[in-house]
Parts: structure tokens; C-alpha cells; sequence
């Protein structure tokens, strides 16, 4: 059960011909999916891609009625390989995941899938994760398509736009017997936009027929002769019918083609933020009418060749706007006009940054340049819209202020209130003060997050699932035991057979703790085999404890209640210095907190409201015996646990605090306890609708304990003063 | 070429703040009317606590239809051109303004002036927070115009969130041409938790009217709590009213008639902890060592600080200290306030304590103490006993009667071993400030001021008393030849680590390492 419901977005899939759907982009893919008779759908979660899968789980109601298998695949490698469905029979299939580390990892089966081409169309979906906000390494799509001969679409970022590059996906796709790659940027997959809705098409041709009347062709399968046959094939057959399709279909688009003797070439993703720029740069409106010519590319991959000279053709120059190293298109424009003899000077990356996201002030810088090189701007009314990274200041400051680079500091993400996650590390801390340093090999994952303050534990990582494997070489007879860490996310994407399977293998003698919180949290809180959560759609349920044990570890505790931060401390303990060898296997499991509380707290309203007695559990700090060291805060990071100003006269440093937010998770207490740390924490249990044992109990307490607090009081007021 | 331009607003808030449900509520309530709303964000892991932007952009549909042509809007802000930033917090406007989002010829800055610390600032074993008076300079001067106020309390006091008391504060600024009942009708369609959202809204919309008055603009200059102002101002001293008990009589006329004027503010409160901590005669403990500072020393910010750091330190917290703290009427109070509880709520506390042998020899009278640290069978089997963490049950008879009777312990706690250690170590201390004042009467602050590092309970106190202890050993072994700036450099350093990794190099970069270091 994902993080966030869509049951209201699911509604507007039903959508029918000529009515206004509103909402996110992807979502519109959806929609468009729909409309366009897709068989199957298939997918990994992740940002940003994740709510695409996440609605369309909620919708598998609609999905039943149009006969729509959709499957959450085990990875994007297993998503990929849905699409061979696509191969021998005229389905149309759609898979989704998170590039390019999705696509990396999928690489394999995109690869044989290309090779042999399809005859239904196969549309993959990939979230551009690149640039500000992004999670993963900054590599570019782009040179899978071109590697595989996958045709590109990166269309322009409106829901219209977006919508019409999922049809002409599939068609494209079947016109050429290739599949397509529909690539959107982050910020594309979030715009909340509008497009006119179509109705939703039954698939042409069934999964049910496909499967009674098997078809066969060896000449699509990757073995020789036929690979070196589908080579031939992409260029003389598979690549011309592109072409032809897309000049036919005016996939990409142009903009005041004969406006003046110089234009800007530009990826689909980047128009809007290129018109608006142009727009601030007084050459254009903010309808998107430019006096320069503009040839968008909603086609990145591959570049017709006949449309760029047709475009260039009588303009002393063109500006290429590519987000992204190596250009690809830059270097491809420049051999294409040089081979056609043509005149036009070509810029690209010497005017705008080689590598970086193309921000709006970024375009903006490069924009200026180009047209002032080419005098359609004067330097100085260039200057005036130029971006004020500092903005001027009216007035000095009568006394010198911090420079504001001081002032604000980085918000690293972190572990969120109540996270058990955050307790595994704090034990990990602890050991560390005991046994000394050791080397961490992080993974994918909430986890992650360990790497920043206030843990600062994790040295390298290598990939989702890869944690174990990570740490794989560091293997010495007598050395220092290295820790690897895996979520149970990961675990199931690789993590079973490319760490723990390989460390069995290879008689490995590290520990490898998993991270079981009952979901991919990472990613959205998706259902996973080892979800506890009873799944109507979904098989769940199957230990992860069950799996190791099952290839063969022999060294496996399980701690059901991380928050236990003694129970953590003693096992990662144990598995640093027991005398025994072999891979060893930590399974720290607590569900996460984000999905509990979306579970427990509407339960918990009801309950009260129903006048049932209800137990609140919250965590304090006192002021007055609170040092101001801080040294819980270095051991949790909770956002909950804070400082505030010292209520105390004659001290100067913050005290801890613990916020309202505080879900009552225990850490604290646990932390005060293990770390032996200060008397200052409590836990206070407030009761609603407090039952007559409570009400007597207060009463005594009333009546004892009120009493000496009174005397003790009253011996205080005596010397008061 | 037309010159119509989209409304341009930047949200910046922190995951789980509620920054998404605010960019919705501002689309909704443009589409519903007349306006085409686009907005975008980059939520990714910042949804995990971390710091994101919500961008909108809003046009009037109208314009578009009468012109044919739907306006082409950005996906993201354009340093220059953002006509309004909404900040939920003052780090994030101050982030707003680096990110040059805020500008005088044009933006609108609405933020609310609470602060939720970044971990930088929390973790600092001292004081890491920023200075919000610079974060609030750096917004004035930036915007056009600057439109604040501490929405976490309003967020609170409505039992809402900050979201819709800056919803409010928007629809009172009129950068946006929409009306307070489009505002609220907005929030009504959205359909969650409507009625304490529209509570929140109309706080928001009242103060942010209020903050725009030109005389309460001044008012709320001061408002944003800096952590130190309060903290000051809590520390001046309201003047004494004539004590009944003739003890603290006689030492407030002391403290008059001894000290100089500017150290008696803190002074007083010194007085007052350790009447507080122990009795009358313990006060006039601290006072008698006061006084004699000020004879040899005639620097009145010496014997000021003085003041309050021997004060706390005379108040070390010993387990008798603590139990005293936690079985106070008025600290249950307090816990019952903190805790939000309702009156007909009743509300148990439970305390995470974890005595060990220290703890427990030092609460001993001196010599047995002594005995059973350096004991065998006996030790071992305290040793034992206490490795586990205890939980006491405070608003139980069992667990309060155990802590109010080790608060009892006060009377004898002069004869326990604890009080031996620390007062010998004060006496050691008072010397050495003593000794230094009559050379260099700013060394001898800087050496007051390092009874900053003793604090806390358990290995941070042994940790503190050992980085104090190589600080005095620097004391002694450089004497004259050490600067103030050397030794206040030392205990920065000491307090920038807690493995002593700081302490260690400073020592050894003034070549004031101990041999017995590595």
C-alpha cells in the first residue's frame, strides 16, 4: 500500500471524449496509455516515476475492465523483459522506471529487445532524474537510445504535448519495429497541467489470443545468423521507416521557421523554459511566438537529417540548446551540416555550460550571448534583465551583517520522526565507540541517509541492492569485519542473489544487515514480498529471513524491534567479534514509521471520538536538568528532537527539546539508556477517556504524593526571594 | 508583441510541511476563477525532511482566449522574476534570498519568522544556532516588501498547520487578485480538515494585516524570539522584595554592599540556585568566594562572570539534584503543559535514569564511597546491578516516594564524596582565576569561562572534566607566557568535538600538549 492514494486521480482516468483532465503529468501518461489500447503495463518505482505506478495500482479495477495486465516488476531489468511480450505479436506494452539508473539496470534485456524489434508497439517511460533535487548520478538517457537504436521522445513539457508523445510512441514504434523511449525530466512528471481527454481503447489484439494462437520467428531472436542480420536491419529498414514517420507526422516542430537568418535548436523538454527566457530577453512572447526561428526537437533520437538542413538553410548560424554531456545532437548537427557542405556556423556547449542542469538563469546567460554575438541584442539592453544572484542592496546596513552564505545552511533529507532506521545506526555509532572504526558499504535507500550528519556512517555506494556486494573484496583472514547495509527494497531487486548469494559463494566473512521496514519507503512505501501488509493483488508475506536462510547463510539474527537500540547495539556487536566464520546476515526489522502512522492515526481519532480510553505516548526533555550538550541530538537527528533557548538564567546554550511532532517511538529513552546519557528524558503516557482505575489512581497520587510536593514547596517559599 | 506576464510564485518549505498542499490550494484557486495555473516541483528525497521549492505560475485564461493561443509557462523561477516567495520557515526565506528569488523592485516576501533548526545547528555540543536578526536583515533589505510573523504559533494555536496560516497571510497581502472569501472557498472545496484550516487561515489573514501597518511593522522587528534575547531577558533580576527568612536578608545586603554593581544582576541569581540547591549557609558560600574575587580582582565583568559560572558549578547535578528536579509540583506542572494534556486527561511520566557505580559512590557518604569504588565482591556486584538502564515511574507512589527520598539526602549531601571532589576542584579553580587575575584579568575570564566544558552527567561529564583538566594543566604549565586568545581558542576547540580530536591538535599546535597525550 503505497504512500499516497490516488483514489480520487483514479477517477479521472474514466475520462471520455472532449472532457478537461487536470492533474500531473504523469498522471496525463496514464491517461494517454489508456486512450491508446495498451495490453500491459509494467514498472519499478521510483522518483519520478513512482506515482504512475502508485495510480495505477489503485486502478487496477479499470485496468481489469480493458483486460490491462499490470505487473510491479521485481526491477527494471524484469520490466524491461515484459516487453518481449510485444515481440511476436502486434501488443501494445508499456514499461516505466527511473533513469538512468533505472535504464542501467535494465540495459540487458533493452538491448535484446531492440535487436530483434517489435511488431506491437513498446513504449518505454523513464523519469528523467537529473539535476536539482535529483538522488542518483547525472548521466543522460540519451546514450542508451543511441547505443541500442531506441527511438528518443522528449517532448515539450505541456500535458497536451506529453499525451500526444504516448500515441505517436506506439505508432512510431510499430511503424518501425522499434521501440521507443519517452524520456520526461522531473519537473515534466510533476507539472500539474490540462489536456482535453480522448476515450479509453480496448487493446486491438489480447494477451488471451496471443496466448491460444503462439507465434514464433527465429529471426527475432538475438542468436546468429539473425543478430548480425537485425544490425543490417536497424539501418536499411527500422531507421528510414522512423524518418519517415516521423517528417510525416511532424513530431517535431517549427517555430517561425523563416523569421530571421539565425534560430535556436532545442530538445522538447527544455522550450518552455527556453520561451521563456527569450520572452525575458524582449524576442519573443509569452505566448511562445519568437521573432527568432525555433526548430524543437521532440524527437531527440534520431535526428532527421532532412529537417535540420531544411532549417538551416539560409541562417548564418543556429544555436543547439542540450542539457547533458557528451552533446550527442551538437556533435551530430555538426557532422550533419558538414557533410552537407552548409555554411551555417553551428553553437551549442561553447556558449552554454558543457555539463549541469540548464537552469532558467543558465539558458538566460547563454541566450544573451548568442544573440548578442549576432546583434540582435544590444550589449546594454542585455545587461537589464540580467538574473541578481545577490540582489542590490538599497541601503548599506549601518552595522556589517553575516554574509548570508553563513547564515543559511544546508536541509540535508534524513530520517524522519520515529524512522526505525535511525535507531540501527545509532547502534552503530555506539559499536563503533566500543570496537573502533569500520568500513560501511551503504546501499539505496532511506538508509542512505546514514552518510550525513549526524551519523556520518557509510563510505561508498554502488548501486540499489548492491550494498553487500560493495564490500565484497574487503575480505581479510583476521581483518576487521566490514558492515554492509541493504533495505529490504533492494534485497529483493538484486540484493538476495548479488550480495548475500555471492558472499555464500565466496565464503565472505562480513555482516550484511537488512533493513526490513515492510516496504519499497524509499520510493513511495510499495508493497514488496516480504510486506507484511495483506495484499488484495499482491502475493506478500514471504520472510526475508526465510530467503537467506535459503541460500544458505548460516549466521542470521533477527531484531524485531530496531527502536531496541541495547538489542541492536549487542547483535551488531556480536557479529563483529564471534569467533565465526561466514557471511553474516543482521535483519533489523520495523515497519516504517510514515506508513504506520497514515495506518494508526485515523484509528486512533476514531477510538477517542468512540470514547474508548486511548494511551498518547510522547517523549520530553527537562529544561532544568538538561546540560545544553547535545550529545542525544548527535545520536538521533530526529526532526522531533530540537533545541530551544535556555529557560535558565545563568546558562547560555540551547536545551533539548522534543518537539510536538514526537511520535513516541521510544528512541530516545532507549538512546538515554544504552548511551548513558543524562537523567533529562521522560516519557509521559497521557490517557483520553481515562477509565475509573485511572481516575483512582490519579486521586491517590492526589492525595500522597500532592501532599509532600506541597511540604517541599512550602520549604522553598520560606527562603524565596 | 503583447506584454501580459503570468504571476510568478516560488513556494520554499520543508518535506512533510505541507509546501505541495499550499501550491494546490494556490492552482485550485486560480482555475476555479478564470486563471490557467501550472505548477511544479522537485520533491524527490526532499520529501524526507529535506529543503524543496514549489513553483506556480498563473495566467488569465480571458487573456489567453482573447489572444488564440495558450501562454507558455516556466517549470522553474528565474532568478529576477518572481513576483511573490512564500517561506515556511526564516531559514528557508533566507534560502529564498540566496537563491536571488527576492527582489526589491518586485517581490513579495511572506514568512513565517519560527525557526526548525538545521542539524548543523542542533548537534553543536555549544551554541550552533544562527543569528535569526541577520536572517531577517538580509530578507528586509531584499524584498519589496517583507510581510512576517511566527505562523508556527498561529499554526498551533488554531490546531492547524503552517500552510494555511500562510494561505491566509497571502490573501492578506492582495498580491494576488483574488478575495478572502475565493481564499476560503478554496480551502472549503479542498474538503480535509476544513474547519481548523480556515481557523488557521483567518489568524493568518489578521496578522499579516496587522504586520502591514506601518507602526506594528516596528513591532514585530523585535518579535522573532532570538533565542538570546529572551534568554537575557529572563536573567534581569527582579529587584528583591524584602525576604522574610533574616538569613537571605543578611546576604542580599552583602551582595549590595560587596559586589560591584554590574556582576549583582547575576549574582542574584546565583543566590537564588543555591539557596534553592542547598540552604542559606551554601549561598553564602558562593558569596564569601565572590567577594573575595572582587578584592583581588577590581574588573567587574570578571566577577560577573565569575558569578555565574561558580554558581552553576556550586549546583553540580548529583542524583540528589535531579531527584529534587523531577518530584516538583511545579515540574509536573510543566510536563503536563509540555505534553498538551487536557485536565481531564491524566498523565503518567516516566523517567529513562541510569545510575551506575559512580553515581552511586559519589551519593555515598565520603569514606564509604571511597570504600566500595575501590572495593572488589562488593563493587562487582553494584557493577552488576546497575548495567541495565533503570525506568522510574515518577506519578507512581513507589517511584516518587524512592526519588523524594533520595531528594531528602540534601541535608548530608556536604559529607558525600561527590561534594568533596567538586569543592576541591572549585577551590582549585577559584586559585587559579585568582592568580591569573592579578597579572592578566582577561586570562582569568577566559579560565572562568572554561567551566563551560564541565556539564552533563556520566561519560559527557568525565569527558568534560578531562578536556577541562588538560585546559588548566595548559594553565599552569604556561603561566604568564599564555594569552587569552590562546586559551579561549583551546576551549572553542574542545567544545567543536566530542572525541577531543579538536583539543588535541590546538594543544599541540601551542605546544601545551601534556606528555602523557599522544
Amino acid at each position: 500500500m503505497a504512500e499516497r492514494s490516488f483514489a480520487e486521480e483514479v477517477q479521472k482516468l474514466k475520462l471520455g471524449a472532449g472532457e478537461r483532465f487536470r492533474g500531473e503529468g504523469i498522471l496525463a501518461v496514464t491517461k494517454a496509455l489508456l486512450e491508446s489500447g495498451v495490453s500491459y503495463v509494467a514498472g519499478y518505482q521510483g522518483a519520478p516515476i513512482s506515482h504512475l505506478m502508485d495510480v495505477l495500482a489503485d486502478a487496477q479495477d479499470i485496468l481489469a475492465e480493458y483486460g490491462i495486465r499490470f505487473e510491479n516488476s521485481a526491477s527494471e531489468a524484469t520490466a524491461a523483459a515484459t516487453l518481449a511480450a510485444s515481440v511476436n505479436y502486434p501488443l501494445r506494452g508499456a514499461v516505466t522506471f527511473k533513469s538512468t539508473v533505472g535504464t542501467n539496470v535494465a540495459s540487458d534485456a533493452l538491448a535484446n529487445l531492440a535487436s530483434g524489434g517489435v511488431t506491437g508497439g513498446a513504449l518505454i517511460v523513464v523519469g528523467e532524474d537529473y539535476g536539482e533535487g535529483s538522488s542518483i548520478m547525472q548521466e543522460r538517457s540519451h546514450a542508451f537510445a543511441m547505443k541500442s537504436q531506441i527511438w528518443l521522445l522528449d517532448p515539450r513539457p505541456n500535458l497536451p504535448s506529453i499525451v500526444a508523445a504516448v500515441k505517436h510512441g506506439f505508432e512510431l514504434s510499430e511503424a518501425s519495429h522499434t521501440p521507443v523511449m519517452l524520456q520526461l525530466r522531473i519537473r515534466a512528471c510533476h507539472v500539474h497541467g490540462e489536456f482535453v481527454a480522448a476515450d479509453n481503447r480496448m487493446p486491438a489484439y489480447t494477451l488471451k489470443e496471443a496466448l491460444e494462437q503462439p507465434r514464433r520467428d527465429t529471426g527475432r531472436i538475438v542468436l546468429p545468423p539473425a543478430s548480425f542480420v537485425h544490425e543490417q536491419e536497424k539501418i536499411t529498414e527500422r531507421w528510414p521507416a522512423a524518418v519517415d514517420y516521423i517528417e510525416r507526422h511532424g513530431l517535431n516542430e517549427c517555430f517561425n521557421a523563416e523569421g530571421d537568418d539565425i534560430g535556436v535548436i532545442v530538445q522538447g523538454g527544455l522550450y518552455n523554459q527556453l520561451a521563456r527566457v527569450l520572452e525575458r530577453l524582449g524576442v519573443a512572447d509569452v505566448y511562445g511566438a519568437s521573432r527568432i526561428p525555433l526548430y524543437v526537437m521532440n524527437v531527440a533520437y534520431p535526428v532527421i537529417e532532412r529537417e535540420v538542413l531544411r532549417f538551416c538553410a539560409g541562417k548564418r548560424a543556429v544555436l543547439m540548446v542540450e542539457e547533458g554531456q557528451p552533446n550527442f545532437i551538437e556533435q551530430n548537427l555538426a557532422s550533419i551540416l558538414r557533410q552537407a557542405g552548409a555554411a551555417t556556423v553551428l553553437q551549442g556547449k561553447d556558449l552554454l555550460p558543457m555539463a549541469g542542469e540548464y537552469s532558467a538563469a543558465v539558458l538566460l546567460e547563454g541566450a544573451r550571448k548568442f544573440l548578442e554575438r549576432w546583434q540582435r541584442l544590444p550589449a546594454a539592453a542585455a545587461a537589464k534583465p540580467a538574473p541578481r544572484v545577490i540582489p542590490l542592496q538599497p541601503i548599506q546596513p549601518l552595522q556589517p551583517i553575516q554574509p548570508l552564505g553563513d547564515l543559511v545552511q544546508g536541509r540535508p533529507p534524513g530520517f524522519c520522526t520515529g524512522c526505525p532506521e535511525r535507531p540501527i545506526f545509532t547502534a552503530m555509532k555506539l559499536v563503533e565507540r566500543e570496537l573502533g572504526a569500520r568500513h560501511v558499504s551503504a546501499d539505496i535507500g532511506c538508509h542512505l541517509f546514514s552518510i550525513l550528519p549526524p551519523f556520518n556512517l557509510g563510505n561508498t555506494t554502488m548501486g540499489y541492492g548492491l550494498g553487500a556486494a560493495g564490500a565484497s573484496a574487503l575480505n581479510v583472514e583476521g581483518g576487521r569485519r566490514a558492515i554492509s547495509v541493504m533495505g529490504d527494497g533492494g534485497f529483493w531487486h538484486n540484493g538476495l542473489t548479488s550480495g548475500i548469494a555471492n558472499a555464500v559463494f565466496n565464503r565472505s566473512d562480513n555482516l550484511t544487515v537488512i533493513v526490513d521496514n515492510s516496504y519499497t519507503s524509499a520510493t513511495g512505501g510499495q508493497d514488496i514480498l516480504s510486506s507484511t501488509a495483506a495484499n488484495p493483488t499482491r502475493d506478500t508475506g514471504h520472510a526475508i529471513e526465510d530467503a537467506v536462510r535459503g541460500v544458505g547463510v548460516k549466521w542470521v539474527r533477527k531484531v524485531t524491534r530496531t527502536v531496541d537500540v541495547a538489542a541492536m547495539r549487542d547483535a551488531l556487536r556480536e557479529a563483529m567479534t564471534t569467533p565465526e566464520r561466514g557471511p553474516k546476515v543482521l535483519i533489523a526489522q520495523s515497519e516504517c514509521m510514515l506508513n504506520r502512522q497514515r495506518r494508526e492515526k485515523p484509528l486512533q481519532r476514531q477510538a477517542v471520538a468512540a470514547g474508548r480510553r486511548v494511551v498518547r505516548e510522547r517523549f520530553g526533555v527537562d529544561a532544568d536538568t538538561c546540560t545544553g550538550d547535545h550529545s542525544c541530538i548527535r545520536l538521533s537527528g530526529c526532526p522531533s528532537l530540537s533545541i530551544k533557548p535556555n529557560p535558565d538564567a545563568l546558562r547560555t546554550d540551547p536545551v533539548a527539546t522534543v518537539l510536538d511532532s514526537c511520535v513516541g517511538c521510544g528512541l530516545c529513552g532507549e538512546v538515554s539508556h544504552a548511551a548513558v546519557l543524562c537523567p533529562s528524558f521522560y516519557k509521559a503516557r497521557i490517557v483520553s477517556n481515562p477509565t475509573r482505575w485511572d481516575r483512582w489512581r490519579q486521586t491517590l497520587r492526589g492525595l500522597v504524593i500532592g501532599r509532600l510536593q506541597r511540604a517541599a514547596a512550602r520549604r522553598r517559599a520560606r527562603h524565596a526571594f | 508583441m503583447p506584454s501580459e506576464q503570468p504571476i510568478k510564485i516560488a513556494i520554499l518549505a520543508m518535506g512533510g510541511e505541507g509546501g505541495g498542499v499550499l501550491a494546490d490550494w494556490i492552482v485550485d484557486l486560480g482555475e476555479a476563477n478564470g486563471y490557467i495555473a501550472q505548477t511544479t516541483s522537485v520533491p524527490g528525497v526532499a520529501q524526507r525532511t529535506g529543503a524543496t521549492i514549489y513553483y506556480v505560475e498563473l495566467f488569465p485564461r480571458a487573456l489567453a482566449e482573447a489572444h488564440g493561443a495558450a501562454p507558455v509557462l516556466a517549470l522553474m523561477p528565474l532568478p529576477g522574476d518572481v513576483d511573490l516567495v512564500l517561506a515556511s520557515e526564516l531559514m528557508e526565506a533566507g534560502r529564498a534570498v540566496q537563491r536571488g528569488l527576492v527582489t526589491a523592485d518586485r517581490t513579495t516576501l511572506v514568512a513565517s519568522t519560527h525557526r526548525v533548526y538545521a542539524i548543523a545547528e542542533k548537534m553543536a555540543m555549544g551554541d550552533g544556532r544562527v543569528a535569526d536578526d541577520g536572517l531577517l536583515a538580509h530578507c528586509e533589505r531584499s524584498a519589496r516588501r517583507f510581510v512576517r510573523f511566527d505562523m508556527a504559533q498561529e499554526a498551533e494555536r488554531s490546531g492547524s498547520v503552517i500552510s494555511a496560516v500562510l494561505f491566509g497571510a497571502l490573501a492578506a497581502t492582495e498580491v494576488l487578485p483574488f478575495d478572502r472569501a475565493q481564499f476560503e472557498a478554496t480551502i472549503s472545496r479542498g474538503g480535509v480538515g476544513v474547519q481548523a484550516s480556515l481557523r488557521a487561515f483567518a489568524a493568518g489573514f489578521d496578522r499579516g494585516r496587522a504586520t502591514q501597518e506601518p507602526d506594528a511593522m516596528t513591532a514585530t522587528q523585535a518579535a522573532p524570539a532570538s533565542a538570546t534575547a529572551t534568554a537575557a531577558a529572563s536573567a534581569t533580576p527582579t529587584t528583591p522584595a524584602t525576604p522574610r527568612d533574616p538569613a537571605i536578608a543578611r546576604l542580599l545586603q552583602r551582595l549590595q554592599a560587596q559586589l560591584p554593581e554590574s556582576a549583582r544582576a547575576l549574582a542574584l541569581e546565583g543566590l537564588r540556585r543555591l539557596v534553592d540547591y542547598q540552604d542559606p549557609a551554601y549561598a553564602e558560600l558562593y558569596l564569601d568566594r565572590l567577594v573575595h574575587l572582587a578584592g583581588q580582582a577590581d574588573h567587574p565583568e570578571l566577577v560577573g562572570e565569575c558569578a555565574r559560572h561558580l554558581a552553576l558549578w556550586m549546583s553540580y547535578e548529583d542524583t540528589i539534584r535531579v531527584a529534587d528536579l523531577k518530584t516538583r509540583d511545579s515540574r509536573f506542572q510543566r510536563v503536563q503543559d509540555e505534553v498538551r494534556a487536557r485536565a481531564d486527561q491524566p498523565v503518567f511520566i516516566e523517567e529513562y535514569m541510569h545510575p551506575g557505580l559512580p553515581e552511586i559512590c559519589e551519593t555515598l557518604p565520603a569514606p564509604l564511597g571511597r570504600w566500595l569504588a575501590g572495593s572488589g565482591a562488593p563493587r562487582r556486584w553494584v557493577e552488576r546491578a546497575t548495567r541495565q538502564g533503570r525506568i522510574v515511574a515518577t506519578t507512581s507512589l513507589r517511584g516518587f516516594l524512592l526519588l523524594h527520598g533520595l531528594a531528602g539526602l540534601r541535608r548530608w549531601r556536604r559529607g558525600t564524596l561527590r561534594y568533596g571532589q567538586e569543592n576541591a576542584q572549585i577551590e582549585a579553580w577559584l586559585r587559579r582565576v585568582e592568580t591569573a587575575a592579578r597579572r592578566d584579568a582577561m586570562l582569568a575570564l577566559e579560565i572562568v569561562r572554561c567551566q563551560r566544558l564541565v556539564k552533563g552527567y556520566s561519560d559527557t561529564l568525565a569527558r568534560g572534566r578531562r578536556h577541562f583538566e588538560l585546559l588548566m594543566q595548559a594553565v599552569d604549565a604556561a603561566g604568564a607566557a599564555l594569552s587569552p586568545a590562546t586559551l579561549r581558542e583551546l576551549r572553542d576547540a574542545a567544545l567543536a568535538d566530542d572525541r577531543g580530536d579538536g583539543l588535541r591538535d590546538a594543544l599541540s599546535r601551542h605546544a601545551l600538549a601534556p606528555e602523557s597525550t599522544p
